[in-house]
């Protein structure tokens, strides 16, 4: 954690690394893969349109939404609403990310984009502030990644009588603990501290209203603005 | 719904999902940004990660729910205490699995 890793040359030298970083999130993606293909099945969707999904979409809470929506005969266009609600967060990610891949060309960052998540996100966002930039490596990482969220959802499909729900094996709170894992690496500051709870009050407080998606995109936007005027006060006290 | 209504349904949810992930970054690729911006987008994760969490800990079935029946809560606490003591990532995921799946396991029933 502490020192800079120089950029591997070799593509083995690559993919260990890329391995190496990956496994942590692997882990965790694999459990709510299962989830989300375990409870897709239920809902009535064949397994290819489950894995299609997953190929496609690649997000974990749309997702799982989704397969509620699909499940209680939602309409297209619901889903579609509901999708972009729900990941209109990423806006904010693919924007924080914009000045860490600068010199990437077009296609390399549109290819980065297909697979930005919450997690890969917190993962390059904590590595580039290492000064690990290394391309190949960003983008190995990206692809090891959604391959363990799409390996999981196979197995979710595959086992799908066996695992039940899956809440006896606690997939409901891999999601969740993601999030309290991936935020924890972000408190590194009184102002950041000041940004998540802003955050997590608005957000729970736009959730009573009944607009989750709208409102984590609201409350991440109110929640930064206020963490950088946290710092900017502190910068502005006397130490 | 049918098979191939679901799919193009899937197929639009992957279109909105990759404009949610593509627009700012290939608008604003090779830009420089004021540094207020950099600022305020150095904050974005934290107030982000925060709200999803307080979301799925405190209305993990849809409501609101701070009572020691929501093993969600409980067990995220945990595992958010050793995230913030370890700065592990798989460890505090894996401790609140076990917590929940050990507060389900139907003991002596």
């Amino acid at each position: 954690m502490s020192q800079p890793t120089p950029p591997p040359a070799q593509w083995p030298e690559v993919a260990h690394a890329a391995l190496a970083q990956t496994l942590p999130i692997a882990l965790g993606y694999m459990p709510v893969g299962m989830a989300y293909g375990v409870l897709a099945g239920k809902a009535g969707l064949d397994a290819l349109n489950v894995l299609a999904m997953s190929v496609l979409v690649y997000a974990g809470s749309a997702q799982l939404v989704a397969v509620g929506l699909f499940a209680s005969g939602a309409s297209a266009a619901a889903l579609v609403v509901t999708t972009l609600a729900i990941n209109l967060r990423h806006l904010l990610f693919s924007a924080a990310m914009a000045p860490l891949l600068a010199g990437w060309r077009k296609r390399e960052l549109a290819f980065f984009a297909f697979e930005l998540t919450d997690e890969s996100f917190a993962l390059h966002a904590a590595r580039f502030g290492r000064g690990e930039r290394d391309k190949r490596l960003t983008l190995s990482i990206n692809v090891m990644a959604q391959s363990a969220w799409v390996g999981g959802t196979a197995l979710g499909v595959a086992l799908g009588d066996v695992l039940g729900d899956g809440r006896a094996m606690a997939l409901d709170f891999a999601l969740p603990g993601m999030f309290l894992a991936l935020l924890a690496g972000q408190l590194k500051s009184r102002s950041h501290a000041a940004a998540a709870l802003v955050g997590a009050a608005l957000s729970l407080g736009a959730a009573a209203w009944g607009v989750s998606g709208f409102g984590t995109l609201g409350a991440g936007l109110v929640g930064a603005a206020c963490g950088m005027g946290v710092e900017r006060w502190r910068a502005g006290q006397p130490s | 719904m049918e098979s191939r209504t679901a799919f193009l349904t899937i197929a639009a949810m992957a279109v909105v999902t990759y404009a949610t992930r593509s627009g700012p970054l290939l608008f604003l690729a090779g830009r420089t940004l004021p540094a207020a911006v950099i600022r305020f987008l150095a904050h974005v994760p934290a107030a982000v990660l925060a709200a999803l969490a307080a979301v799925s800990l405190l209305r993990p079935e849809g409501r609101l729910d701070v009572g020691p029946d929501n093993l969600i809560l409980w067990a995220g606490l945990l595992a958010f205490a050793l995230a913030l003591k370890t700065k592990g990532f798989f460890g505090p995921v894996a401790l609140g699995m076990l917590l929940v799946a050990a507060g389900r396991w139907p003991w002596g029933g």
